[in-house]
């Protein structure tokens, strides 16, 4: 009885705790924007894993659409071995980039191709310059963005990268009747306030995929979201695989301290040492 | 079985070492067979070991953590990246250590509250009780420093927030105008406030070590106290803590590994908050400052008074006033299982105190169920003092107690005929 009521406050306080911040999740939904849709990306659920290609195709829209104006100073090179490109790939990416950060004999200033060991070199040399060619907008930095944009609540989570794909489509020419529109902001269903300083980034056939893929507005927007996604969490793969092995090794583990612990109380518990005579 | 084992070492060299330094006894007689502890502890009384298991996983998981750590304003946020990145293993030790904080408040909650429930601040644990209590206010002050180091925009912002609390002290003469400077460094949050945070935060737990052995030593006096809250007193009460309560602790650690995998591995950052990952800009407030989701009660409980010094006052008390409760309960009795009243404020509390704790998180001009958000933090926080203040006193004394058992034994031989 006594264990029946304990267990019965319990359940309600989980119970209440679980509606309560069951709410909190929702609060997302402000005035006039819409909840980005689920994409599916091979990267979620407890068996998650990089869509390869895609995240190849994704570097190709990073580096010639966004890498413009969006920096990603956290990635070098030296990582796309992990999203599947050979060493030699490696060096011939980074070497299509030019860094000035080195001297010669004479303390001259040289210029010198990119090693696997740079970083994504950013499109303007300060916030100042990035804002003066963007509308006084800042474009953000992506290696954490998606990170940066993910809301997670108990029952209903929005990932970073169904953001991105959301924001790339959710562009509209015209805004709705009755909105007002700042100069040079264009309307988006998902950005915060609809005004986004971004004009529309992506659209059909924006590059032509290495792969034959056709890039298609959504395509890109899918493949480039993935591929920033890997950027914010590179370990990820890594991270639930290993999670997987722990967690077998846990419950078998638990199961067998489960039985020694009853094992050892089989006695105790019931009071079969205890003499009535004595008490 | 109750009379307590002294260690006497067989092994010539270990009798020789122990001749001299009987370290070996004194581990035997506080976590081994040298140990007893009252033979019906539910699983419950867990919970003082996972937090002690807790505070060595981040006391060992942020040293490494510092071997990589960079405490400047310019390199934090990237450095916390190239540990997640760059270093072996980096982001496994990252993701134990900040989600290890929150395991750690998750533990500590419940060891509270079941003292609360079994009565276990009343005499004779009241000194038990207070180093408790210290513990928790010294795990606050280091959690708040922890989740300033990262340097992301909540930690600058709620760096910014919590420290300018202490601006309601400026009444006070001649100290009052400078807490709030000293405390950052300089005029505003910035480099001296990181590198003291960062040197404060490596040192606390460390005190914190101190504070729980003492907190070990006052409960080795009395003993653990019991979900019958009646004293051992008879030859068959109590069972060595080895290896009846190794086997249950190891058991339910196990439980709780899993429980805590499961956040490290699946979902490292659901604890966290998403504008961590943006560097901090001082130039750029957050749309919500919220403080990590363990201050989130205390944090409702600060806004609730429109006068800041008011607020501060009753967000210090609403903790502090722990420390009298084992004179606002003047139950003879420890345990709630014979106090139904007291049970049942006593669920109510903890429903309210996660009720404050969502109210924490919220704007407080926000509408809910009609009324502003505000309005239903003041009325929580009203029965949140209610409850130590009226109910906890009034209660205690008056209420109709349910029969208690006379011994532990013949409680245990009394349940086992029911079956």
């Amino acid at each position: 009885m006594m264990k029946y009521i304990k267990i019965k406050g319990l359940m309600a306080t989980i119970a209440s705790a679980t509606i309560l911040f069951s709410g909190a999740s929702v609060n997302a939904a402000e005035e006039g924007m819409m909840h980005p849709e689920s994409n599916g990306f091979t990267s979620t659920g407890i068996f998650g894993k990089f869509d390869i290609p895609s995240l190849q195709r994704g570097l190709q829209v990073y580096i010639e659409v966004c890498s413009a104006c969006h920096s990603m100073d956290l990635v070098a090179f030296r990582s796309l071995e992990d999203i599947g490109y050979n060493i030699d790939e490696v060096k011939a990416i980074a070497a299509e980039y030019d860094y000035e950060d080195t001297f010669d004999d004479d303390g001259e200033l040289i210029t010198r191709s990119g090693i696997p060991a740079d970083y994504f070199p950013a499109p303007f040399a300060n916030e100042k310059a990035a804002r003066a060619s963007n509308g006084g907008a800042m474009p953000p930095d992506f290696s954490t963005l998606i990170k940066a944009r993910e809301h997670l609540g108990f029952f209903s989570s929005t990932y970073g990268e169904d953001y991105v794909v959301a924001l790339m489509v959710g562009y509209e020419e015209d805004a709705p009747e009755g909105v007002e529109m700042n100069e040079g902001l264009y309307f988006n269903h998902y950005f915060a306030g609809n005004q986004i300083a971004m004009a529309p980034p992506l659209f059909d056939d924006i590059v032509e995929y290495a792969d034959g893929t056709p890039a298609t507005l959504h395509q890109t927007a899918y493949d480039v979201a993935n591929f920033m996604a890997w950027a914010s969490d590179p370990t990820m793969q890594e991270r639930k695989e290993m999670g997987l092995k722990v967690m077998l090794f846990m419950f078998v583990f638990v199961i067998l301290l489960y039985f020694t612990n009853k094992r050892v109380w089989r006695k105790v518990k019931k009071g079969e040492d205890i003499d009535p005579s004595k008490l | 079985m109750a009379s307590e084992k002294k260690f006497e070492p067989t092994n010539p060299t270990l009798k020789w070492v122990e001749d001299r330094l009987p370290i070996m006894g004194l581990i035997y007689s506080s976590l081994g067979a040298g140990y007893s502890a009252p033979r019906n502890l539910n699983y419950w009384w867990n919970f003082g070991v996972l937090a002690g298991f807790m505070m060595m996983v981040q006391i060992i998981t942020g040293i490494v953590l510092a071997m990589h750590y960079v405490p400047n304003i310019e390199l934090a946020f990237d450095s916390v990246q190239h540990i997640r990145r760059d270093v072996n293993y980096g982001w496994l030790i990252q993701a134990i250590h900040a989600n290890g904080a929150s395991m750690f408040f998750i533990v500590v909650y419940v060891h509270i509250l079941r003292g609360f429930y079994f009565g276990s601040y009343k005499s004779p644990r009241e000194i038990l009780w207070f180093l408790g209590i210290i513990i928790y206010l010294i795990m606050m002050a280091t959690g708040f420093m922890g989740y300033v180091l990262p340097w992301g925009q909540m930690s600058f912002w709620g760096a910014k927030v919590i420290t300018s609390l202490f601006s309601a002290f400026d009444f006070i003469p001649f100290i009052g105008g400078g807490i709030v400077e000293w405390l950052r460094g300089g005029f505003s949050v910035g480099q001296p406030t990181l590198n003291r945070f960062y040197s404060l935060h490596y040192l606390l737990p460390f005190v914190l070590v101190g504070v729980v052995i003492l907190h070990v030593w006052a409960l080795h006096i009395p003993g653990s106290t019991n979900p019958l809250g009646i004293d051992a007193k008879g030859p068959y009460d109590k069972i060595p803590f080895h290896p009846y309560y190794t086997a249950k602790d190891a058991f339910g650690l196990g439980v709780f590994i899993i429980f805590f995998a499961g956040f490290v591995f699946y979902m490292p950052d659901f604890l966290g908050h998403p504008d961590n990952y943006i560097k901090a800009n001082p130039l750029v407030t957050p749309e919500h400052i919220v403080p990590e989701w363990y201050y989130l009660p205390f944090y409702a409980i600060l806004r609730v008074i429109p006068d800041k010094l008011m607020g501060v006052v009753a967000m210090f008390s609403s903790i502090l006033i722990l420390f009298a409760m084992p004179w606002l309960d003047g139950a003879r009795i420890r345990s709630m299982q014979f106090r139904p009243l007291s049970k049942f404020f006593f669920w109510i509390f903890v429903v309210n105190g996660l009720f404050l704790g969502f109210l924490g998180q919220k704007p407080t001009t926000d509408i809910m169920m009609g009324v502003e958000a505000l309005l239903l933090a003041q009325l929580s926080t009203a029965y949140y003092f209610g409850y130590f203040i009226v109910i906890m006193p009034l209660v205690s004394r008056m209420e109709t107690t349910k029969p208690v058992p006379t011994s532990i034994a013949a409680a245990v031989l009394d349940a086992n005929k029911k079956g």
